[in-house]
């Protein structure tokens, strides 16, 4: 893999809890682990834990008790590697996810059903029939491949955008459990140069998706060295259970030495317990077990501690992103994996809003900030989501991209040097020396690097709120742009040698 | 260097808002180049016809950065840095102008009104203005009315601008236009009030000629006034 890597942004991190609360949450982890014991569903997995040194029992007769010693624990976190790269079909938009700095990175995610479309119609009053309003009307329509493909075309050219997860699940006639992946990953990796992550539907199908990749990042040792994929596993269903499937799939990505995400998700008030201690105790007793197990299968290989805590909404039990306790888990994991060593994988921008607006913008800013202040390496969720992770809306992808660079911004390192000072004092001098004492003449080279922020792009000077269908014409001029697709031999090759591909994803279908 | 170079050089330079050499404007490589004084004062010493310079060098200049800032292209500080450039254009051109017969636009008496120390938007528009070509005689910040008075009664100014933040210190304006009239002046200016507590409504209650929201009003509104 080349060495140059998306810039990101790399924080001073905020800390909630202190490096004894972070040593005693590793205390409770361990004991979790240690004497509760965790259920596990799958043979192989088993007989790994055994093998390394883990108390088994048979739990019933599909499942078996690990309980994984301190000592294992520790000797499996030990080649756990600090750092993680992810490459791109342009290297230059390659990631470095390196644990002990706190480089953020943004990327889109969830595998929503519906696609929320925008649409602006005129309103007229009926108090007053002369007054008319445009607004946006949304539209639901269902997940697609082509709407994938739109999807990785929009976050190509969304500059905060550092990563694509895809937002959509594909749900055509024609996509079956058997063309699912193949077709998931191309629709992503033909139409963005970003890094593209996923979860993988079949097993079955991991080495026609790595084929793919293979024949895109120019063969297998290239693929090694520019991983242009990598993967996401749920191996922990909470609380403390090792699923079979997900367990699978981890054990063969990591003997493949792929790069990919172990994330748990548990639920505070449900799946885990909703006070702070408990709920980050387990989550990180749970994700642990995972990145053991990658260790006890390929020492060395690379993983992601994946952390999703969310909270319980108490009148329907649906996740709920946007609490305030949502922040205190998250912020605590972060710092977790901080203390391991792992690059973290955290989520920021979900909420309970339905549609863009007032809710949707609260929610969202109300995670991205602290989540992004607390310094995980990868912050997925972030583009578009609405009705928690149930919906993506393309405006609000827009929207987001805004926000979160205007929060990239707000978090940049503070500019100390001496260059700095000496410009400052002597416009200073200037300014005290002139009749008017105005510094805005000094502002002008900034403002057109870029450097200094303007305004917000959305507003209308009419004082009306029209930021959604300003949002829209922006979205609907990115999307004019011409699709970064692969070449065109490349995807000859792909569609010749992949099986299952469908014809309308060609470029010159 | 030639004339029409020249020229074309004091108009970019005014697009860049740049006042002379040290300033950097805002594209690269200008640092140290002479900036529009400098090169008017070169202009001068060549005698280059002082109009001309006013006219396709200064003029031509501000209605390019003022159509860019319609686009929205420039911002305010690139329109007061262009302005200011040909504030300190037209310093040095004044007694040339005056020696060609060619007349001001006017001069322009401007204060912020006395118990009120904030001269930020005055300062606006005593660039924006003097950029626009007028001859702006500037008090300054706690003025008294009957010093803005005295000075009128001195220099005979088309326009008198007064300026006001507070709520406390705007009623002072109300004080000048009265003190004017007592004077017997209030028909030879046209009174121009402005400030974040002032509006149309109250520049109408207290007898003003105008209320400008912004420094670009005050401009339009002195330039319809022949």
């Amino acid at each position: 893999m080349t060495d140059s890597y998306r810039e990101g942004m790399v924080v001073r991190p905020y800390e909630r809890i202190t490096g004894d609360e972070v040593r005693s949450l590793d205390r409770a982890s361990r004991s979790i682990l240690e004497d509760i014991g965790l259920q596990c569903f799958n043979e192989e997995a088993t007989e790994l834990f055994s093998k390394n040194g883990c108390r088994v029992e048979k739990h019933d007769e599909r499942s078996y008790t690990i309980k994984i010693p301190g000592s294992v624990l520790t000797k499996a976190l030990s080649s756990t590697p600090s750092v993680v790269k992810l490459g791109a079909r342009d290297p230059k938009n390659s990631l470095l996810l390196d644990a002990e700095i706190p480089r953020i990175y943004f990327g889109s995610g969830s595998e929503t059903n519906i696609w929320l479309d925008t649409e602006i119609e005129t309103f007229v009053s009926e108090k007053d029939p002369t007054v008319k309003k445009r607004l946006p009307v949304f539209v639901e329509k269902r997940g697609t491949i082509q709407r994938l493909a739109t999807a990785a075309r929009l976050a190509e050219e969304l500059e905060n955008l550092d990563f694509f997860i895809r937002p959509v699940n594909i749900q055509d006639e024609d996509i079956t459990e058997d063309n699912h992946d193949v077709n998931k990953f191309f629709a992503s990796l033909s139409n963005t140069t970003k890094h593209v992550q996923a979860g993988l539907t079949s097993l079955d199908q991991l080495d026609n998706v790595l084929r793919i990749a293979e024949l895109i990042a120019g063969g297998k040792e290239a693929l090694k060295e520019n991983p242009v994929i990598s993967f996401i596993t749920c191996t922990v269903k909470s609380p403390l259970q090792m699923v079979d499937d997900a367990t699978q799939k981890l054990i063969e990505f990591s003997k493949r030495g792929l790069p990919f995400v172990v994330s748990s998700s548990p639920q505070g008030g449900s799946t885990a317990p909703i006070t702070e201690t408990g709920m980050v105790a387990q989550i990180n007793a749970e994700i642990l077990s995972g990145v053991a197990l990658t260790q006890m299968v390929n020492p060395g290989s690379p993983v992601i501690y994946g952390s999703v805590p969310v909270r319980a909404r108490m009148d329907n039990l649906h996740d709920m992103y946007c609490a305030p306790e949502f922040n205190q888990y998250n912020i605590d994991c972060i710092q977790m994996a901080r203390y391991y060593k792992i690059p973290c994988y955290s989520t920021s921008g979900v909420g309970d809003s339905k549609v863009p607006g007032i809710q949707a913008t609260i929610e969202k800013f109300f995670t991205h900030i602290p989540i992004a202040m607390s310094g995980a390496q990868y912050i997925h969720y972030s583009f578009g989501l609405l009705d928690r992770t149930n919906t993506f809306c393309p405006v609000q992808a827009v929207l987001d991209n805004q926000h979160i660079g205007m929060i990239k911004r707000f978090l940049k390192q503070p500019k100390f040097d001496k260059n700095d000072f000496d410009e400052s004092m002597e416009q200073i001098r200037k300014v005290s020396a002139s009749s008017q004492k105005l510094y805005a003449r000094f502002v002008r080279k900034g403002l057109r690097s870029g450097e200094i922020y303007s305004h917000y792009p959305f507003e209308d000077k009419d004082g009306q709120d029209r930021v959604i269908e300003t949002a829209l014409g922006h979205m609907n001029e990115l999307l004019s742009r011409p699709a970064k697709t692969v070449p065109s031999e490349t995807e000859d090759e792909i569609f010749g040698k992949v099986p299952g591909l469908l014809p309308r994803l060609k470029k010159n279908h | 260097m030639e004339t029409k170079e020249l020229i074309e050089k004091i108009k970019e330079n005014v697009i860049q808002g740049r006042i002379n050499k040290e300033d950097e404007g805002f594209d690269e490589g200008l640092d140290g180049e002479p900036g529009t004084v400098e090169l008017i004062e070169e202009a001068i010493k060549t005698d280059v016809d002082a109009e001309e310079m006013v006219i396709n060098g200064l003029t031509a200049g501000m209605e390019i950065v003022g159509a860019r800032f319609e686009s929205g292209e420039y911002l305010i500080p690139d329109m007061l840095a262009s302005a200011e450039a040909v504030g300190a254009a037209m310093d040095l051109l004044a007694p040339h102008l005056e020696k060609s017969g060619v007349k001001s636009r006017g001069k322009f008496l401007i204060a912020t009104v006395k118990g009120d120390l904030h001269d930020i938007g005055k300062n606006i528009v005593s660039i924006m203005l003097k950029g626009a070509g007028y001859e702006v005689i500037d008090l300054g910040t706690d003025v008294p009315a009957e010093k803005i008075a005295e000075t009128a009664e001195q220099q005979k100014p088309k326009f008198v601008g007064l300026s006001a933040l507070l709520t406390t210190t705007m009623r002072e304006m109300e004080n000048v236009i009265n003190t004017l009239k007592e004077k017997g002046m209030r028909d030879d200016v046209k009174i121009l009030i402005g400030g974040a507590p002032t509006s149309r409504e109250f520049a109408e209650k207290i007898g003003a000629d105008v209320h400008c929201a912004d420094a670009f009003q005050a401009v339009e509104y002195t330039n319809s006034i022949h």
